[in-house]
C-alpha cells in the first residue's frame, strides 16, 4: 500500500497552511511527520484523512487518486493528543464501534476486539467506561479502536504527547511491534526529536507547512539537507554562528578559529554558517577536534546523571549536553569545548555543504 | 500539619451566618411555628399540632393545584428542553454571528418577570392584542380571559418565550466544550448526525442539562408573577398554580396556618422531586 501526495497545498482564508507538498509514504515503515507545533502536521494529517479538502493538487492511494473521496469511504484511523472516546459506551462497545458501523457479525467483533484488546492490555478493562481509566488506558482504548478495523491508512497525531513519562516509554515500546505485521501506511506526527530517533522508520521534517527534507529518520538527522531541518531535528536546540572560510581556516572570531581540513577544502571562500549539536560541546577537552569557546554560563540544568548548560557566546545562545554532573554558577565565566569534526556547514541559502 | 489556632476567625463567617439566618432559617422557622398553631389576631396562639397539615393533605382544592402546578411544570419541561438543545444545536460555533445568537438568546432573560406577564397579557388580549387579534382574525375563538385551554396555552406559550433561552445558552455551553477532534473522530468512523448527537453531543451535554432541568424545575415550581399577571389563576380555578393557591390562602384569607402547612409540603415536594430527579441523573457518574 502507499499513499502519494501530488503538488499537495492547502489555504485557509488567504493564509497559506501546507504549500505544495509531494510526498509518497509506503506501508510496512513507520512514517515520521515531525515538526513544532503550527509546523503543519496536523493539517497535511487531514489532508491525508480527508477531512480536509487540499486547495490545490491530488492524493494518490494504491494507484487511485482519492482527492474527491470523502472520509468515510476511504478507511482511514485517526488518533489524537486528545483521549477521544465515546464518553458512555464501555470500552468494549467504544473498540467496537468502527466495526458496527461496518455492519460485521457480532461473533466476528468480539473476535477481534478481544484481540486488539489484548495486545494493547486492556483486555481486563473491556466493561469499564473511558471516564473510570486512566489517561494512559484511555488512550490505549482509542488505539484500539484505530486498530480495530483494517485501515489502509493510520494516522497519530501526537497520540504520547499528554500521557506522562512512563506510559510514553511503554507505548512506544509497544507500537512498532504492533504494526510490524500490519498492512497498512503508518503516519505518527510528533514534536520530539527523541521520538522520532527512537521509531526509526521514515521521517519527514516540518517547517512553517513546508516538508524539508524525507528520507530514512538516520539519514535525515545525520545529513540534514539544511538549517531548518537541522534545527528542526535537534533538541535541545542546534548551536549556530557565522564562520568565514578563510584559506585554510574556518574563523568565528580572531579567537575562534580552526582548520578547514581535507572534507572541505574545495568550498570556495566565504561566509557559512557552523551548526553545532549540543552533545558535541563538551565542559572537558575530549579530542584533538575540540576547539575552545569562551562562554558566560546562563544556567545549568542538571537532570540525574546528564548536565544541560546554556551559555552566552560570540552573540548567541548556546548549549551544551553532556554527561556527568557539571555545576555552575549563572554569569560565571567559562570555557567550553566545541568538536568542529561533528559540525554541519551551511551556504547563503542555509543548505548543507556536502564535500 | 500544625493547625494555627485562631478563634477570631469565626468572625469572618460571621456576615454570611447573619445574612443566611435572616434570609432563610428565621423565616422558615417562623414558617414553621405558623404551621403548628391556631391564631385568631391578637397575637393569641394555640397549639394546633399536625392539623393543618391533616387538612391540607386531604384538601381537595390543594390536590387541583398541586396537579396542575405538575401538569404545568412538565409541560414547559417537556417543551423547553428539547426546544432549548435543538436551538443550541443549531446555533453556529464559530464568526461574528455567535455574538448576536448569544445577545438575542439573553434578552428574554433580562426582562422583568412582572413586565412579562404584562407583556403577554397585552400581546394576548383578543380584541387589542397582536397575538389574539390575529388568532380571531384567521377564525380561532381565542379568548384567554374566557377559555381555559387558551389561558393555559398562553401561559405555556409565555414561558417558553421567557425561559427557553436558559436552557439554549446552557446547551450551547456544554456544545462548545467538545473538543473538534470528537466530530473528526465521528466523521472517520462514518457516524450519522443522529449518532454523533446520541453518543457525543448528549453525553458531553448531560451535566449541564442536569443542572437546566432542575433550575426549570424548582423555578417553574415557585412561579407566580408571571401567571399572576397575565390571567390571575382564571378563568376560574384552571391557572391557579400552587404559589397562586397559597398567596390566596395566606393574604386573601389570612388563614396563616393552613398556608404555612401548605409551604412547608410546597417546599419539601419540591425538595423531594429535585433530589430524586438529581440522584437519578448522577447516579452513573464518577
Amino acid at each position: 500500500m502507499s499513499l502519494e501526495l501530488r503538488q499537495v497545498s492547502k489555504n485557509v482564508d488567504g493564509e497559506t497552511y501546507i504549500y505544495p507538498t509531494d510526498l509518497r509514504l509506503e506501508a510496512g515503515v513507520f512514517n515520521i511527520l515531525l515538526g513544532t507545533t503550527l509546523s503543519g502536521k496536523t493539517t497535511l494529517m487531514q489532508l491525508m484523512a480527508g477531512l480536509e479538502k487540499p486547495t490545490s493538487g491530488e492524493i494518490w492511494f494504491n494507484g487511485e487518486n482519492v482527492t474527491s473521496m470523502p472520509v468515510q469511504t476511504r478507511n482511514v484511523s485517526m488518533v489524537y493528543q486528545q483521549f477521544i472516546n465515546y464518553p458512555n459506551m464501555t470500552v468494549f462497545e467504544n473498540i467496537a464501534s468502527p466495526l458496527r458501523v461496518a455492519k460485521m457479525q457480532n461473533s466476528d467483533i468480539k473476535n477481534r476486539v478481544g484481540k486488539i484488546a489484548e495486545i494493547l492490555q486492556i483486555s481486563q478493562m473491556l466493561d469499564r467506561r473511558p471516564s473510570e481509566l486512566s489517561g494512559g488506558q484511555q488512550q490505549r482504548v482509542a488505539m484500539a479502536r484505530a486498530l480495530v478495523k483494517d485501515s489502509h491508512l493510520i494516522l497519530f497525531d501526537e497520540p504520547l504527547a499528554n500521557l506522562d513519562f512512563k506510559l510514553r516509554e511503554e507505548l512506544r515500546d509497544e507500537l512498532p511491534r504492533i504494526f510490524s505485521e500490519r498492512n497498512s501506511v503508518v503516519v505518527y506526527a510528533t514534536t520530539e526529536p527523541s521520538e522520532a530517533l527512537l521509531f526509526g522508520g521514515k521521517t519527514a521534517t516540518m517547517f512553517e507547512g513546508k516538508v524539508t527534507q524525507f528520507g530514512d529518520t538516520g539519514e535525515v538527522y545525520r545529513q540534514p539537507n539544511s538549517l531548518k531541518t537541522a534545527q528542526v531535528f535537534s533538541e535541545p536546540p542546534l548551536n549556530t554562528a557565522i564562520v568565514h572560510k578563510i584559506g585554510d581556516v574556518f574563523k568565528i572570531s580572531d579567537d575562534v578559529s580552526w582548520p578547514v581540513g581535507q572534507k572541505y577544502a574545495q568550498i570556495p571562500d566565504g561566509e557559512y554558517t557552523v551548526g553545532i549539536r549540543p552533545h558535541h560541546v563538551y565542559p572537558h577537552r575530549m579530542s584533538d577536534s575540540n576547539i575552545a569557546i569562551e562562554g558566560v554560563v546562563q544556567v545549568a540544568e542538571l537532570s540525574g546523571s546528564e548536565s544541560m548548560i546554556h551559555f552566552r557566546t560570540m552573540g548567541n545562545s548556546w548549549v551544551s549536553l553532556s554527561h556527568g554532573v557539571h555545576v555552575y554558577a549563572a554569569q560565571e565565566k567559562t570555557t567550553l569545548f566545541a568538536d568542529v569534526a561533528n559540525c554541519f556547514y551551511f551556504d547563503a541559502n542555509r543548505k548543507l555543504i556536502t564535500a | 500539619m500544625n493547625k494555627t489556632v485562631n478563634q477570631k476567625a469565626w468572625f469572618l463567617v460571621l456576615p454570611v451566618l447573619l445574612l443566611v439566618a435572616f434570609n432563610a432559617i428565621i423565616p422558615l422557622m417562623t414558617v414553621v411555628n405558623y404551621s403548628v398553631q391556631e391564631t385568631f389576631g391578637d397575637n393569641n396562639f394555640f397549639w394546633a399540632g399536625v392539623l393543618w397539615f391533616e387538612e391540607i393533605l386531604r384538601s381537595e382544592r390543594f390536590h387541583a393545584s398541586l396537579g396542575r402546578q405538575l401538569f404545568f411544570t412538565f409541560s414547559i419541561l417537556a417543551i423547553e428542553i428539547p426546544l432549548g438543545v435543538i436551538i443550541a444545536l443549531a446555533m453556529p460555533r464559530k464568526g461574528v454571528w455567535v455574538s448576536v445568537c448569544l445577545v438575542l438568546m439573553a434578552m428574554p432573560l433580562l426582562i422583568p418577570w412582572n413586565v412579562v406577564g404584562a407583556m403577554w397579557n397585552i400581546f394576548a388580549l383578543p380584541d387589542i392584542g397582536l397575538l389574539g387579534n390575529m388568532l380571531n382574525g384567521m377564525g380561532i375563538d381565542y379568548n384567554f380571559t374566557r377559555q381555559p385551554v387558551a389561558a393555559w396555552a398562553t401561559l405555556l406559550a409565555m414561558d417558553v418565550w421567557h425561559w427557553t433561552s436558559l436552557v439554549v445558552l446552557l446547551a450551547y455551553a456544554g456544545l462548545v466544550s467538545i473538543p473538534d477532534a470528537y466530530y473528526q473522530a465521528a466523521k472517520i468512523d462514518g457516524a450519522s448526525s443522529w449518532a454523533i448527537f446520541r453518543y457525543i453531543q448528549l453525553p458531553k451535554m448531560k451535566r449541564v442539562l442536569t443542572i437546566a432541568i432542575l433550575l426549570r424545575f424548582m423555578d417553574s415550581f415557585n412561579i407566580y408573577t408571571e401567571p399572576f399577571v397575565l390571567t390571575g389563576g382564571g378563568p376560574g380555578n384552571s391557572t391557579t398554580l400552587l404559589s397562586i393557591d397559597l398567596v390566596k390562602i395566606a393574604l386573601g384569607q389570612f388563614d396563616l396556618g393552613p398556608a404555612a402547612a401548605m409551604s412547608l409540603i410546597y417546599f419539601l415536594v419540591i425538595l423531594l422531586l429535585s433530589w430524586v430527579f438529581y440522584t437519578l441523573m448522577m447516579r452513573n457518574e464518577e
